[in-house]
């Protein structure tokens, strides 16, 4: 064992060129890999996050569509345990009324500090705004409605709700929450004045919504919660199944990314299983001669898969490091306009572990044919001839 | 006294196809602590006979006992371990691993033996590369030294086992008279001093003179058998 390793590191050792270039193609392979498992990696986690960062993941509603339900907070209580982040809605279209004009926009009622954990409206308030005080008829305004309809921090309106009743309501802030729709239809309020509005009684609420921390276990959480509140008028609505042609896309992509890596790891395994091969037959005299003083055939393998191995620690390493600065590259010069970066880079440890895990294991692996090779070799070819 | 060596009736024949028959019913048993040499026209299975004797190689037909034990039928990995332990080659195109020292390369067989290394087998070592005189060169990478020089660490690295026979094949085929008579006196004096047995393939009559024994093969045959002892 130990010799065979002595043996193995001299050979490289003594052939720096060659295992330079042998541990460089295991190292761009690797990079490679890593830097298209990463830049895949971060654009979903990104494309995820814009989906789903600011938007209930499991939503109970009543089993009738736009009906309110009633004790939600029965419901509320008994799934606090199972979910962090739950907060009640109130919320329905109504009109607002400026100066001639009557315009369709959606309150949305909110206990705004369990809903700030959600929509995390209070990042997303615009300089010199703040959230409603609970309480008050004080509302957020969507900033794209805001300046379609020229409203400013401080006016006054009136919301006109289907059923005919006119509120007045108090503008305190304008909020930027990067979707486009709720910024141009969105007015958030406190639970108290959306139920003012849409004449609700005390213990109800349209909707209970809420984050999990494993968004891709939605579906099964939804089944679960609904077995355990067992509420015939509830219904469970998952994000993901709302979601069906952004999860096959996602999955579609993930898919052809692994396959590049699959290629680029299979090429890396040739490339490396082919110059150990050439260097058997180069140091076919060596391991002729050591067979010829006793060494036995076991050893003899043991060579090449040390070579392999540490051929793969090399070029895993270095390809780890060539990968994290292909990244960091990428992500400063692929930038949007603003200057952020065109994809987020999401550096993660253990994938980069992983790929340094097979960097090893595969070249281990291609230098088996080179090893049953060494194992063959007979030591009188090589002193017949020389 | 029993022999070290033991051929009978060892015949080979190269080839499926087209067969060459190179040794024929060989017979030849060697004498522990004896000193041999063996010479015959080139082309005539003297290193054939040589490899057979050394387990390099196996006979068609015919019976190899090393020590007693029966070769001809033994695994790849016993053998090995046979070569290891109880022969030393020296080979006429030396055969040292250029990737090592030549202190390194004569610890070798040390280290394939799977010992540990320690101060005893450190001085031997260098003893026996003293012995060679080849005490300034000692930390040479094998490749960077002269011919006479590789051959003598190929000696070394036969005796470093302290093995009961060593086979050699023409050791100094390559070397300048003077040196070639420095390294029979060398092999004379091992032989002497350790009681090792030596099988010499040479072409040097003058070599074959100073030997205990000559056998000679002429076409595959044991020819002439000529003991001084
Ligand atoms: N693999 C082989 N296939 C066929 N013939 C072979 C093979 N190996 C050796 N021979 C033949 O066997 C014969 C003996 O070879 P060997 O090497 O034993 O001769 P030698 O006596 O050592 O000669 P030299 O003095 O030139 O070294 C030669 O005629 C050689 O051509
Ligand atoms: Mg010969």
């Amino acid at each position: 064992m130990k010799l065979a390793f002595r043996i193995a590191l001299r050979f490289l050792s003594s052939n720096k060129g060659q295992t330079f270039l042998i541990t460089l193609g295991i190292a761009i392979g690797i990079s490679v890999q890593i830097f298209i498992g990463s830049l895949i990696e971060g654009l979903q986690i990104s494309l995820l996050d814009t989906t789903i960062g600011r938007s209930s993941h499991i939503t109970i509603a009543a089993s009738e569509k736009n009906e309110p339900f009633n004790d939600y907070e029965a419901v509320l209580n008994q799934l606090s345990n199972q979910v962090e982040k739950m907060t009640p809605t109130l919320t329905g279209g109504a009109f607002i009324k400026t100066d001639d004009k009557t315009n369709q926009i959606l309150l949305r009622g909110f206990d705004l500090a369990s809903a700030d954990q959600i929509y995390r409206f209070s990042e997303a308030v615009l300089e010199g705004g703040r959230l409603p005080a609970p309480g008050t008829n004080e509302v957020l305004m969507g900033v794209t409605l805001s300046e379609d309809y020229n409203i400013e921090i401080g006016d006054t309106l009136e919301i006109l709700s289907p059923a005919g009743q006119l509120t007045e309501i108090k503008v305190v802030g304008f909020f930027d929450l990067e979707v486009a729709a709720i910024n141009a239809s969105w007015v958030v309020s406190g639970l108290d004045l959306s139920r003012t509005v849409f004449d609700f009684d005390e213990n109800q609420v349209t909707a209970l919504e809420s984050q999990i921390e494993e968004p891709f276990d939605s579906d099964l959480i939804a089944t679960q919660m609904q077995t355990d509140v067992n509420r015939e008028d509830l219904r469970f609505d998952d994000w993901k199944a709302q979601n069906e042609a952004l999860l096959s896309g996602l999955s579609g992509q993930s898919t052809s990314s692994l396959m590049i890596q699959v290629f680029v790891v299979i090429s890396v395994v040739l490339g490396i299983a082919s110059v150990l091969a050439i260097s058997v037959l180069q140091k076919s005299r060596q391991i002729g001669i050591l067979k010829a003083m006793g060494i036995n055939d076991r050893t003899s393998s043991l060579v090449f898969l040390f070579q392999g191995f540490l051929l793969g620690i090399l070029g895993g390493l270095l390809g780890i490091l060539f990968g994290l600065g292909l990244l960091v590259v990428f992500s400063k010069f692929a930038l949007n306009p603003d200057g952020t970066p065109v994809v987020p880079i999401f550096i993660n440890y253990r994938f980069m572990m992983l790929s340094g895990l097979i960097a090893v294991v595969s070249s281990t692996f291609a230098s088996i044919i080179p090893a049953l090779k060494s194992r063959k070799l007979s030591p009188i070819e090589v002193i017949k001839n020389g | 006294m029993g022999n070290i060596i033991n051929l009978s009736k060892v015949s080979k024949i190269y080839g499926t196809a087209v067969k060459t028959q190179v040794l024929y019913d060989v017979d030849l048993a060697i004498k522990p602590k004896s000193f041999n040499g063996i010479i015959g026209a080139s082309g005539s299975g003297k290193s054939t006979l040589l490899n057979i004797v050394g387990t390099l190689d196996r006979p068609t037909f015919g019976e190899v006992e090393i020590n007693g034990i029966r070769t001809d039928q033994m695994k790849k990995n016993d053998l090995a371990k046979l070569r290891n332990e109880t022969i030393g080659f020296i080979f006429q195109f030396h055969y040292l691993l250029p990737e090592f020292t030549a202190f390194e390369n004569v610890l070798m067989p040390h280290f394939i033996k799977g010992q540990k290394f320690d101060k005893r087998m450190n001085d031997r070592a260098h003893e026996l590369m003293e012995l060679v005189g080849l005490s300034k060169v000692k930390n040479n990478l094998a490749g960077n030294m002269s011919g006479g020089q590789q051959q003598r660490t190929a000696i070394a690295r036969a005796l470093i086992n302290n093995p009961r026979i060593i086979l050699a094949d023409e050791p100094t085929g390559n070397l300048d008279s003077e040196t070639t008579e420095v390294i029979y006196d060398l092999l004379r004096d091992i032989n002497k001093k350790l009681e090792t047995t030596f099988v010499i393939i040479t072409h040097d009559r003058r070599i074959a003179e100073k030997t205990d024994r000559i056998i000679e093969i002429k076409d595959g045959r044991i020819y002439n058998d000529f003991s001084r002892i």
